[in-house]
């Protein structure tokens, strides 16, 4: 469990994270999500005590992070592939944060064993590829076999098998009953990892909820519905005072309903359904719904010609810059 | 807590498996024992032609440390690297994660490298005294006349010191290069330059590595260098200072701001 | 239209690509997928004539890249978005590029205006973040308003509206007429982006087909049931009674049922018959990364290891569920994959092996040696030194 109270971060006049508060709960794949400079980083970091916060507390099971005698097996962070000493090896890489923290030597081999580096574990890590560096940093966030994990855009450069496991190697371990806190900026990719999402923009939250819920109360979603009895269908549909939208094809859609509810309706009356199918919007449309004004950077339209597209319909003009700490990534 | 003895136990494994640590402390030793022993040979073979005041004057055990002024270059280089590394190479985030106590973490990485430059410090110091000794025939000197082992011992306590100094700057500067860049021409040139000017060099007398290296000499002052208006052991109390001054503005920059 | 024939390129004993012929046709978005080490960054810089074939040839509208007269202005390529003079500023570079090729001075400004950097196009590129470099590289392959353009994995370090401000572009480069060929690891986003694939691995063609033929070709679509939670029986009767009728069923984590074999109007009619309710009837396409997985399968020797913590002291908290428990088991739960962990990498180019071929921008080359030793007699230089710390 890691919780956030006002957490406040200012640099200079710029407040970077505003009165931030929230918890991080066991057992779900949490996902943290906002636009570039939004102040994730910041966040992450504060939460790990590597930025001291303007105002405001982080607590790690109850406590300060600063008070964990042995804070890798409470809690494993992956915030930057490259965080490792290049002219070292993988194996000494991690033996070094072990022993710091009391590790036996032997889990070394076995992290990373399970991130596939084993080959590799005597090479200089400088001469890494990024997607070898994440596996490093993801070995490193096991290394204490930790309750709480963060990982930091974890899927860059992994390629599609990677990717595939890091995702289910997060699920496996919220399954276990830990807390997973993970950002990304790749929706497509979040979808089908998170559970719960805290949302923020700006440095502030904007939203912590359950992923269904936050594509619902984001967006439209309708169910879908296909009979060969359509007449009938549509009728017993209007009875109940639903409102149906022929959409093509012999499919209806009806809005403000659940598939439960118009499973059991129909059954009652006797129709003969083909599909019944809940609808909804994809999480990257929800989240351009919520974050619309709070975005820093944006391209003008799409037109290569460069004629002025009509403007966006998200987000101001660019902002100055994104991240003070991170002048050379955008994975803020 | 996190275990002091643990933190210890990973900082001696971060520091002997990097290549660097090797390199700078060999390069330490053997330049500073190549250059005194060369040096040595010179003085030898003309030893005549030095004036009245110098013979009188001459040091055997402090021209055994000559080639310091080179050798401490490499201390400073090792000292540097062992903090900035962290800071270039982005490893001090997952460093501060483990060890979230900063005191702990910063004392325990000078201490263990600490040690280790000036059991290398002192090994370079004796080696460079006796192979010095020996080039110098009819004008040496041994361990057992007045004073010379407190040289002896405080030119190894001088090449240490002057490492565990970098340290602190570097953590200060949190960067390998601005810390090179500003130590190396420091040590090597503007001390070197600022002790030969007047007015300037009652000024440089109180630089760490002037003070400091009055330790080493048993004549003082030797080869017609002026007076210091401290002692070898006030002198190395001076460079003291500056070193606790580096460490604990190290700590200071390493409390307050952000990793 | 990219034009690839016999291609083959040898590093030494290790062959990097095979035999790979295939063509990018104008008009459609074309994604290019691959394992690590497939050969995806060595066929896209033979393409652009950075790589020689060991054999074969490829073409780009009829002519190989080195022979195409003004090349930037038939071509565009994001390759690697730090393949920018950082001391110059973003508009100073497009405008060296945009001399180079002929390009008039204000179509410079332009294509800043349409990546979104007008605002920054003073500032020196050496402080740029990796999204401002993305689209700065993006902004140079636009710059001569190229009928073909190539991507190398062109989301990296985007943020979310960055992401699909580059889907839609791609999308409407396409729509125009215009040959965009894209690789990239994202399977979810090459979903959203590609009509049609080039899929290789080891080097050889594995697939070229459209995207929806290619996922029904490598995997099968299904049907997804729910019955009323509230009688689990229900649950039981249908799940006996489609596999009677010749379905195969499997169970989802939230107790939904996983109907392969059989259309939807008869799942529906059987549940009718025995008599059970639906909450849910829907038709599934399996993701393009499942197709993806499947088909490359035998591209890629993924090892499954356990982490069996068998070193560990006991977790700092009693009572949490351990790390080693196996998590339970359902015989007909939907197979979750294992936790294998990716290639080894001793057989992927990644792992910097001195065969490797001359990897992309994805695969950075093994690092130079550290510093060598200093010889004893010379003193150590800073710039020698300094080389370590970084």
């Amino acid at each position: 469990m890691i919780e956030l109270e006002g957490l406040t971060k200012r640099f200079g006049t710029k407040t970077a994270v505003d009165h931030l508060s929230f918890r991080v709960r066991p057992g779900v794949v949490t996902g943290f999500l906002g636009p570039n400079g939004a102040g994730k980083s910041t966040t992450m970091r504060m939460m790990l005590d590597l930025d001291n916060p303007t105002s405001g507390t982080v607590r790690i099971d109850g406590k300060h992070y600063r008070d964990l005698a042995e804070p890798l097996k409470y809690i494993g962070a992956l915030l930057d592939a490259k965080a490792m000493h290049g002219g070292r090896s993988a194996y000494n890489n991690l033996l070094c944060l072990a022993q710091s923290n009391r590790i036996p030597e032997a889990r070394v081999g076995e992290v990373l064993d399970l991130v596939g580096l084993t080959p590799v574990a005597k090479k200089k890590s400088k001469g890494f590829s990024l997607g070898m560096g994440q596996r490093l940093g993801i070995a490193s966030a096991l290394l204490g076999d930790p309750e709480i994990l963060m990982f930091d855009e974890p899927v860059n450069g992994l390629d599609p098998e990677g990717i595939h496991w890091i995702r289910n190697l997060m699920k496996a371990l919220a399954a276990e009953g830990r807390t997973i806190f993970v950002s990304s900026h790749l929706m497509s990719e979040m979808a089908l990892t998170a559970d719960h999402l805290i949302v923020i923009g700006q440095g502030k939250l904007l939203a912590d909820t359950s992923m269904a819920d936050f594509i619902q109360q984001n967006s439209r979603s309708f169910v879908r519905l296909r009979s060969p009895q359509q007449e009938r269908l549509r009728d017993v549909l209007h009875g109940n005072g639903f409102i149906v939208v022929e959409a093509g094809n012999g499919t209806l859609e009806v809005d403000g309903a659940t598939t439960e509810k118009l499973g059991e309706l129909a059954a009652e009356n006797g129709v003969v359904l083909h599909e019944l199918s809940a609808q909804r919007a994809s999480l990257e449309e929800a989240f351009m719904q919520m974050t619309a004004g709070a975005v820093e950077y944006h391209a003008h339209g799409t037109d290569v010609h460069g004629a002025q597209a009509p403007g966006p319909r998200w987000g101001p003009p660019p902002g100055s810059d994104s991240d003070p700490h991170a002048p050379t990534s955008e994975g803020a | 807590m996190a275990a002091a003895s643990a933190v210890l136990q990973s900082e001696w494994t971060k520091i002997r498996t990097v290549s660097s640590t090797v390199w700078t402390l060999a390069s330490a030793l053997l330049v500073t024992v190549a250059m005194s022993a060369a040096l040595c040979a010179l003085f030898k073979s003309t030893f005549d032609d030095l004036s009245e005041v110098e013979q009188a004057t001459f040091d055997p055990t402090f021209a055994s440390f000559s080639g310091m002024i080179l050798g401490q270059l490499a201390m400073v280089v090792f000292g540097v690297l062992v903090v900035g590394t962290e800071y270039s190479s982005g490893m001090i985030r997952t460093s501060l994660a483990a060890v979230p106590q900063r005191a702990t973490f910063l004392f325990s990485k000078i201490a263990v490298a600490g040690v280790l430059a000036l059991v290398v410090g002192l090994a370079t110091s004796f080696l460079s005294f006796f192979l010095g000794q020996a080039l110098l025939g009819e004008h040496r000197t041994t361990l057992g006349a007045d004073n010379v082992l407190r040289a002896v011992v405080g030119g190894g306590l001088y090449m240490g010191l002057i490492a565990i100094f970098s340290m602190g700057v570097a953590t200060m500067l949190r960067s390998s290069m601005l810390s090179l860049g500003i130590l190396v021409p420091f040590f090597f040139l503007i001390s070197q330059i600022l002790s030969a000017v007047p007015k300037a060099k009652e000024v440089a007398k109180y630089f760490p590595d002037q003070a400091g290296s009055k330790i080493m000499q048993v004549v003082p002052d030797a080869m017609g260098q002026e007076k210091a208006p401290y002692g070898p052991w006030g002198g190395l109390g001076i460079m003291l200072i500056w070193v606790a001054a580096s460490l604990l503005g190290g700590y200071l920059v390493l409390k307050k701001r952000d990793a | 239209m990219i034009e690839a024939v016999g291609l083959t390129k040898r590093y030494g004993a290790k062959t990097a690509v095979y035999n790979l012929s295939f063509q990018v046709r104008p008009g459609v978005v074309t994604g290019f997928l691959g394992p690590n080490g497939s050969g995806k960054s060595t066929t896209m810089r033979m393409i652009l004539g950075l790589d020689r074939p060991t054999a074969g040839h490829v073409t780009i509208g009829g002519h190989p890249f080195r022979q195409l007269p003004n090349a930037p202005r038939q071509v565009g390529a994001l390759l690697d978005a730090k393949a920018v003079h950082g001391g110059r500023s973003a508009r100073s570079h497009l405008l060296s590029l945009a001399q180079l090729a002929g390009i008039p001075a204000q179509r410079v400004d332009e294509v800043l205006g349409v990546v979104g950097l007008q605002d920054v196009a003073k500032r020196r590129s050496k402080g740029f973040s990796l999204g401002m470099g993305q689209r700065l590289g993006i902004a140079a392959a636009l710059l001569g308003d190229p009928q073909v353009l190539l991507f190398d994995e062109p989301v990296n370090g985007l943020d979310p509206e960055g992401i699909l401000w580059v889907r839609n572009l791609m999308k409407k480069l396409a729509s125009e007429g215009r040959t965009v060929f894209v690789s990239s690891h994202l399977m979810s986003e090459m979903a959203l982006t590609a009509d049609h694939l080039i899929v290789i691995g080891r080097g050889q063609l594995l697939a070229d087909m459209s995207v929806t033929d290619f996922i029904s070709a490598n995997s099968a679509d299904f049907a997804r049931v729910r019955t009323p939670q509230t009688e689990p029986a229900q649950r039981e009767k249908l799940t006996a009674v489609l596999t009677e009728a010749g379905g195969q069923v499997l169970s989802e984590p939230d107790g939904a049922l996983r109907v392969t074999g059989l259309p939807l109007p008869r799942i529906s009619d059987l549940a009718h018959d025995a008599d059970v309710r639906l909450w849910e009837l829907s038709p599934h396409q399996a993701s393009l990364e499942e197709a993806y997985m499947r088909l490359t399968q035998g591209a890629v020797d993924y090892r499954s290891t356990d982490d069996r913590l068998a070193h560990l002291q006991p977790a700092p908290h009693p009572g949490q569920p351990g790390y080693g428990m196996p998590p339970q088991q359902v015989v007909q739960d939907v197979p979750q994959q294992g936790w294998y962990a990716p290639p080894p990498p001793g057989q992927n180019p990644y792992a910097g092996a001195p065969q490797a071929p001359a990897p992309g921008p994805y695969a950075p080359p093994p690092a130079a040696p550290p510093a060598a030793a200093v010889p004893p007699s010379t003193t150590p230089q800073p710039s020698d030194t300094t080389k370590d710390a970084r």
